[in-house]
């Protein structure tokens, strides 16, 4: 059975019909990325699974529970994170503080510690810079620190919202690196993105979305190689 | 052009400028004659001097900071250059006033004013010139001045003017606590005399110097204590203080205390609202209003009351009827934010004072006619008439709320107000439930102004609804901004600063109010983040000069 079952989905701006009967599923251990354009719904797409927006239609199953009856800040406790677009970290707090944002719903200081000991090895620049205030920090340094708070959750699936947003071309490898390392540790990705090669690069497989609806899905390195793909997305004639 | 360039004229006109029009504006709108014959340290110097020449002793001392460093005799000469400006102006200003009648036009210009401008002689216009120029090379050479004896020499000034200024209310202290000998001694005529206000100003001036030196008193009170032990000494210390308070202040500055009290009541609960949940509440004087309408509905002995049950009884009620109408409020205002959010609290504070007001609620709460009869708390048989008395009430009420906002703002409640405050949408992607969190700050916050307002009730012993205006609302907030947003010490400085000190300056009448709107305009301007900020805020409005000093 699928971990994340996307069954469906109907959601509405108001009168604007943003996603028309979206389906997807991910499974455990994988990294899916769901890609395309501006303005496919990608983010909405997001947003209904995190329970920021509610579907008029359609379910979100997580293992066979169903998630819509849950307002989205009780999604952390069933084991999901995610890292809004644009980073969203609280820029006013330092480092340190960000990252224990995210352990908000623990309890056990001592696994706090470790999970920040645990984020603070996988970010070194982090550590350098614990005492600095978010908001001061380098658009990379950012998304590096928005991931690692939603880790301090310890989820078994993390949301990712273009996490290569308006970041420097070697900043993206070091962050699509780290997603990679951070699925080899177990846990399931759901990333979305527009940078479409680096995503399929690092995915098992891959969703794309055009104007609401999912008009193709396939093996990561079999989209990669699809021709509608290669020119709508990875620019090559 | 070098030269020129380092004087930097056209700032210095712009000081000149403003100095100018202070001194003028003092003098004009009456201040200066107001203060002619009120001595801060008798024979010697009265507040209108002050008035009148301090403005370019300040002005002197900015423009002379500023002149680059190592030429800093440049910084004597642009004082000089401000002074003799100024005092032009002055000199002018002085001969005009006698020679054409203009008081027509301004009717605080008289001949009183020009006297004391004038040094009370003939010929004194020369005298305002000189005595212009001479304050602003005294600025001037206080910007030369080395920074840890420059700041032990203004601290030594202010206290010594604060004492000066408060010399009536201290006299009458020393009479009753020592001797009346001891009293007209240090203090004649409302002034501080010469010699005590010397060793005033020197003694603080040295321990100041000292202790920035490091040479006395470093935080350490014993020496062979550890900061845990020295934080026990410390509390206790000032505990027995606050017990004692009431004997050493006397019934007229108890009074003033206990207003502080109930303010500071209030400001920690406002400060949950607005420092730590960042809901700009606009109307929070309606709880402080619920809470003394409670209080007097159900202690009352007159007609009105309905209970008469007893203070005690009735506080923890008044409490969560308070709490209760901020959850009330709270749920209609949930997804509002900022400016919306104040304009429906606003409206909210003034729909509580209106309806207690109106004559649909008079059969109740007794309209523009209020309640009366609200009885005092007892203690077994005695009741707790005077201030020393109540003075125990409000103090064990401040000390619960201190305790509990300290807690709360620590614990992880205080965590997810201030994630919320940063960003509502990142703070639910962290698990934070927004519904709760919003209406728990709405809680706790309307039960502190409730808490104060019951006591308020009390002390008074009759409400009305004018006593609950949109002022006391504004005046909550803004201590809680001059003391700093967030900060709980800061929220006492707040109240001691703006509902203290205009109680104390009496004297100054409505100037009172023009000092307290231009203390206000300059704290904004000068330190936005209050006088005891909160780290977070203070890095947030810092954060500019730290990345400036790390690039530089």
């Amino acid at each position: 059975m699928a971990m994340l079952e996307v069954n469906n989905i109907h959601t509405y701006y108001d009168k604007i019909h943003a996603l028309k009967g979206v389906s997807l599923h991910v499974d455990q251990g994988e990294i899916v990325t769901l890609i395309g354009g501006n303005g496919a719904g990608k983010t909405t797409t997001l947003r209904t699974i995190s329970g920021l927006l509610k579907p008029r239609e359609g379910s979100v199953k997580l293992n066979g529970e169903d998630l819509s009856k849950y307002p989205a800040h009780e999604l952390v406790y069933k084991g999901v994170s995610m890292v809004p677009e644009g980073r969203g970290v609280f820029a006013k707090l330092t480092v340190e503080e960000n990252i224990e944002m995210g352990a908000y719903i623990d309890n056990d200081k001592a696994r706090i510690e470790h999970n920040k000991e645990g984020a603070f090895t996988r970010f070194p620049r982090l550590k350098e810079r614990r005492k600095q205030v978010a908001g001061t920090l380098s658009g990379g340094e950012q998304q590096m620190l928005a991931i690692a708070r939603a880790l301090m959750a310890q989820p078994k699936l993390l949301l990712l919202d273009e996490p290569s947003m308006g970041l420097a071309p070697i900043l993206v490898d070091g962050i699509f690196d780290t997603i990679k390392e951070i699925n080899k540790e177990g846990t399931t990705v759901l990333l979305v993105e527009q940078n479409a090669s680096m995503a399929l690069a690092i995915a098992h497989r891959g969703y794309v979305l055009q104007t609401g609806e999912i008009v193709l899905s396939d093996k990561a390195d079999k989209l990669a190689k699809n021709e509608t793909v290669q020119k709508a997305y990875l620019g090559i004639d | 052009m070098s030269f020129f360039k380092d004087l930097d004229l056209r700032k210095l006109g712009m000081q000149l400028l403003v100095a100018s029009i202070i001194t003028l504006s003092v003098s004009a709108i009456g201040m200066v004659e107001l203060f002619g014959g009120r001595f801060v340290i008798t024979g010697l110097f009265t507040m209108a001097q002050i008035l009148f020449l301090g403005p370019t002793a300040f002005f002197a001392y900015r423009a002379a900071q500023e002149a680059p460093a190592g030429k800093k005799w440049l910084g004597l000469l642009k004082a000089l250059l401000l002074g003799v400006g100024v005092g032009i102006v002055m000199f002018t200003f002085v001969w005009l006033a006698q020679n054409f009648d203009v008081r027509s036009v301004f009717i605080n210009i008289s001949p009183r004013l020009i006297n004391i401008l004038s040094f009370e002689h003939a010929g004194g216009a020369t005298t305002l010139f000189l005595a212009l120029v001479g304050s602003a090379l005294a600025g001037g050479a206080l910007a030369l001045v080395p920074d840890k004896l420059r700041k032990a020499l203004l601290l030594g000034a202010s206290i010594t003017l604060l004492v000066g200024l408060l010399s009536e209310i201290l006299a009458e202290r020393l009479r009753s606590l020592f001797s009346s000998q001891l009293s007209s001694a240090i203090i004649a005529s409302k002034a501080l005399q010469v010699i005590p206000a010397t060793v005033l100003f020197v003694l603080v001036s040295a321990i100041s110097y000292l202790r920035q030196s490091g040479r006395i008193g470093t935080g350490k009170i014993g020496p062979d204590l550890k900061p845990s032990q020295a934080k026990i000494v410390r509390t206790a210390l000032i505990s027995l203080l606050l017990l004692v308070l009431p004997m050493l202040l006397g019934s007229y500055l108890t009074e003033v205390t206990n207003n502080i009290g109930l303010f500071f009541l209030m400001g920690l609960g406002l400060n949950i609202v607005v420092g730590l949940a960042g809901l700009l509440d606009l109307g929070y004087v309606a709880f402080f209003a619920i809470g003394a309408y409670t209080m007097a509905a159900l202690t009352s002995t007159g007609h009105l009351g309905v209970a008469g049950i007893s203070f005690w009884v009735a506080l923890p009620i008044c409490v969560a009827v308070a709490a209760l109408a901020g959850f009330i409020l709270g749920m209609p205002v949930l997804r509002m934010r900022g400016d919306y959010l104040a304009i429906v609290t606003l409206g909210f504070g003034e729909i509580i004072r209106i309806l207690a007001l109106s004559d649909l609620m008079k059969p109740y709460i007794g309209g523009a006619q209020g309640i009366l009869n609200i009885p005092k708390p007892t203690v077994g048989d005695l009741a707790l008439i005077r201030p020393e008395q109540m003075y125990y009430v409000i103090l064990i009420g401040v000390a619960i709320a201190m305790f509990m906002s300290t807690r709360v703002r620590d614990s992880q409640i205080g965590r997810r107000w201030m994630a919320m405050r940063e960003d509502e949408d990142v703070a639910e992607a962290m698990g934070i439930n927004l519904v709760n969190t919003k209406l728990l700050a709405f809680t706790i916050g309307a039960g502190f102004s409730g808490l104060a307002g019951a006591i308020f009730a009390s002390k008074l012993g009759s409400i009305f609804p004018h006593s609950f205006n949109l002022l006391i609302s504004i005046n909550v907030l803004s201590l809680i901004i001059v003391g700093g947003l967030g900060s709980i010490p800061g929220t006492l400085v707040g109240a001691i600063i703006l509902v203290g000190l205009p109680e104390l300056l009496r004297e100054f009448a409505e100037f009172r109010w023009l000092a307290y709107g231009v203390l206000l305009v300059t704290m904004m301007l000068s330190r936005p983040e209050g006088f005891i900020p909160s780290e977070t805020i203070k890095r947030e409005l810092h954060a500019g000069d730290e990345a400036a000093e790390q690039a530089g």
